[in-house]
């Protein structure tokens, strides 16, 4: 599903520049459920940015679903992002002034899908993410759990390929992590492939794989035993 | 464009801090408003002096015989010199471009002494010899009868045309005034017809004051013989009478055995040419109007721009998201041009109902108070509200441009990291 080869990255602070990732290979499967470890300054929000086409790389190749991406101008990057991807921050990103479903339905509203069908959507979404009843509450109005919840659905509603979410449970107390883990898990179990940055080492090991950065290179590439996160959630 | 989600978002931007959005709103609309009171005065200012000229067709100019000033083939200079009739069709003949020639003989004359009676009541008015063109020239309205016709120049009818003003004084107020006589310096004229003539400001009253004869009858019953007091000189439309007046004046001299060069023995004035200066007067004031107008516009469009651009920088972060959930940068874009179109457009709209309220009331009050001197209806055409609302969308495009350009330059990734 995802294959990438060489991959460097550096980014310029002044006058010298900053090695962030130096030549990384891997390759994800349809299917995985993968967790990128590492402490900070690692390089792996550098590394889901580069995934999420939100950033480019210097040098290496980049194959998402077999399309090659590269030489990306902006529209076709929102094009790609709208079809293959779907992102899960740890801010949650929610827009303020719209209400749950509305965020729900934006991915599909930037693929012109008729506002009935849109809504129908959205509203299937939310109620995979138990959810439905506060389809009308805007995002201030929720829980933190509840946000990132909404913000899964959002990232689910368009279909795309890989999911990545960057540190999902970051900004959670461990309850919640352990909920939208649970979340992460079933949309996992059924076929998606999901990228999970993260440097909690029992979030980590919620996942099926686990890639660990240091400085810029991988260190460890190991499949784990998956802890189900639903034995913590009551 | 006819989206309604995206209506839906511009609604909800702007109205989600309105007393910016007012404040931001006020510079257009004010811009608007004065450019719109600007051109309306400026319209008022030109109708009111445009019905001082009357319904007078304006590409006309009058001339008359003065004294010479050069002596030329043997005749001294400071000899006077009368027009004749046969100088019309001279004219006629050498200067095709001409719509009306007319010859004309007055008696009497601004304060003049009593000249006229009928019965026990007598007045001063100004008598005219015309031939029938001059109504095309100085339109007037028969109130009453008809006007001068050739039959009357051929047969030297004694008839004559009258103003309302000469009625008022010589009739009572009920009095039927065709077929009566009156006497004009001993000689009796049947009334054949009233007129009144547009016109609104202290010569109006004298307009109405004159009486008009057949030339023919005027020459012999007053003694003229062939001589000509001055002429109206009207040229056909898309010629200028003020080019073919040298021509003009060449046939009369060169009739008249008046020196080429004598600039001072035939006097003239030229209508056209002072309408063109009005013209031209008002001209500048529409520039100045617009000018004005337009530069105030700007300021309320930077304020625009300003605030959109401040709306932009609020909305970093969310514009980030919609990047990263996959809006296409055209369609960012869009948005906030369309924000500052609208509302461009929605303050424009109010300045410029506000401005014709304010016309409409200028009005009101001018037509409650009488007429003002050099003043009349103030107004703004059709044409100058379409050119307002085609400035009004352009220049909402150009308070859009900037922001939306800065809105799509930031990376969404750099968005994204905006608290």
């Amino acid at each position: 599903m995802i294959e990438i080869k060489d991959l460097h990255k550096s980014y310029k602070m002044g006058s010298n520049s900053l090695h962030v990732l130096k030549g990384l290979n891997f390759s994800i499967d349809e299917g995985e459920l993968v967790a990128i470890m590492g402490s900070s300054g690692s390089g792996k929000s550098t590394l889901l940015n580069i995934l999420g086409m939100l950033d480019e790389a210097d040098s290496g190749s980049y194959t998402l679903d077999g399309v090659p991406i590269k030489d990306l101008n902006e529209t076709k990057a929102a094009k790609y992002r709208n079809k293959f991807l779907g992102f899960v921050f740890q801010s949650f990103n929610l827009i303020n002034y719209k209400s749950a479903m509305e965020n729900v339905a934006l991915p599909l509203y930037y693929q012109k899908v008729p506002r009935k069908e849109r809504e129908e959507k959205a509203l299937k979404y939310l109620a995979q993410v138990g959810l439905k009843e506060w389809a009308t509450h805007l995002p201030n109005e929720l829980s933190g759990g509840q946000k990132q919840r909404v913000a899964i659905a959002r990232a689910m509603a368009a279909e795309p390929k890989v999911l990545l979410a960057d540190e999902p449970t970051g900004a959670l107390d461990s309850k919640t992590s352990y909920e939208v883990m649970d979340l992460i898990q079933n949309i996992n179990d059924k076929g998606n492939t999901i990228l999970v940055v993260t440097h909690e080492e029992d979030i980590a090991h919620m996942c099926k794989r686990i890639v660990h950065l240091k400085d810029g290179v991988i260190v460890e590439d190991k499949k784990v035993e998956q802890v189900r996160a639903a034995q913590y959630v009551k | 464009m006819f989206n309604r989600d995206r209506w839906k978002e511009i609604l909800e931007v702007l109205t989600s801090n309105w007393f910016r959005t007012v404040l931001t709103a006020f510079g257009v609309f004010w811009g608007i408003f004065i450019l719109i009171l600007l051109l309306s005065a400026g319209k008022g200012l030109e109708n009111g002096i445009m019905q001082d000229f009357g319904d007078i067709s304006t590409n006309t100019m009058f001339m008359w015989s003065r004294s010479t000033t050069k002596s030329y083939k043997g005749l001294p200079k400071g000899r006077s010199f009368l027009f004749k009739v046969e100088d019309v069709q001279a004219i006629r003949d050498n200067v095709p471009e001409l719509k009306f020639i007319s010859p004309r003989n007055e008696l009497g004359g601004f304060n003049g002494a009593n000249n006229v009676v009928r019965g026990i009541k007598t007045g001063g008015y100004d008598v005219y010899g015309d031939y029938p063109e001059i109504s095309k020239q100085d339109p007037m309205t028969m109130t009453s009868g008809r006007f001068l016709n050739y039959n009357d120049i051929k047969e030297k009818r004694k008839i004559a045309i009258i103003g309302e003003g000469v009625r008022n004084g010589l009739y009572d107020k009920d009095e039927d005034v065709l077929g009566t006589f009156i006497k004009i310096q001993g000689v009796n004229f049947m009334v054949v017809g009233t007129y009144k003539k547009k016109s609104n400001d202290g010569d109006g009253e004298e307009g109405q004051k004159q009486i008009f004869v057949p030339f023919t009858t005027f020459s012999q019953a007053f003694n003229r013989g062939n001589d000509v007091g001055w002429m109206a000189i009207t040229a056909n439309d898309g010629t200028s009478i003020t080019s073919l007046k040298d021509k003009i004046m060449g046939v009369v001299k060169e009739k008249h055995k008046v020196h080429p060069d004598d600039q001072r023995a035939v006097g003239h004035f030229d209508l056209y040419e002072q309408f063109q200066r009005v013209q031209s007067l008002f001209g500048a004031l529409r520039f100045i109007a617009y000018f004005v107008g337009i530069l105030v516009l700007l300021s309320g469009i930077i304020g625009v721009s300003n605030i959109m651009l401040i709306v932009v920088k609020e909305r970093t972060k969310e514009i980030g998201i919609r990047r990263a959930l996959g809006e296409d940068p055209w369609s960012i874009k869009l948005q906030i041009l369309m924000e500052s179109i609208f509302l461009t457009i929605i303050s424009g709209m109010a300045g410029i109902t506000l401005g014709a309220l304010f016309i409409y009331g200028v009005n009101a009050l001018l037509d409650m108070n009488g007429p003002v001197d050099m003043f009349m209806n103030p107004s703004v055409s059709l044409g100058v509200v379409v050119g307002a609302l085609l400035i009004l969308i352009f220049s909402g495009l150009l308070a859009g441009f900037i922001p939306a350009q800065s809105a799509i330059k930031v990376r969404p990734i750099d968005a994204l990291r905006t608290e």
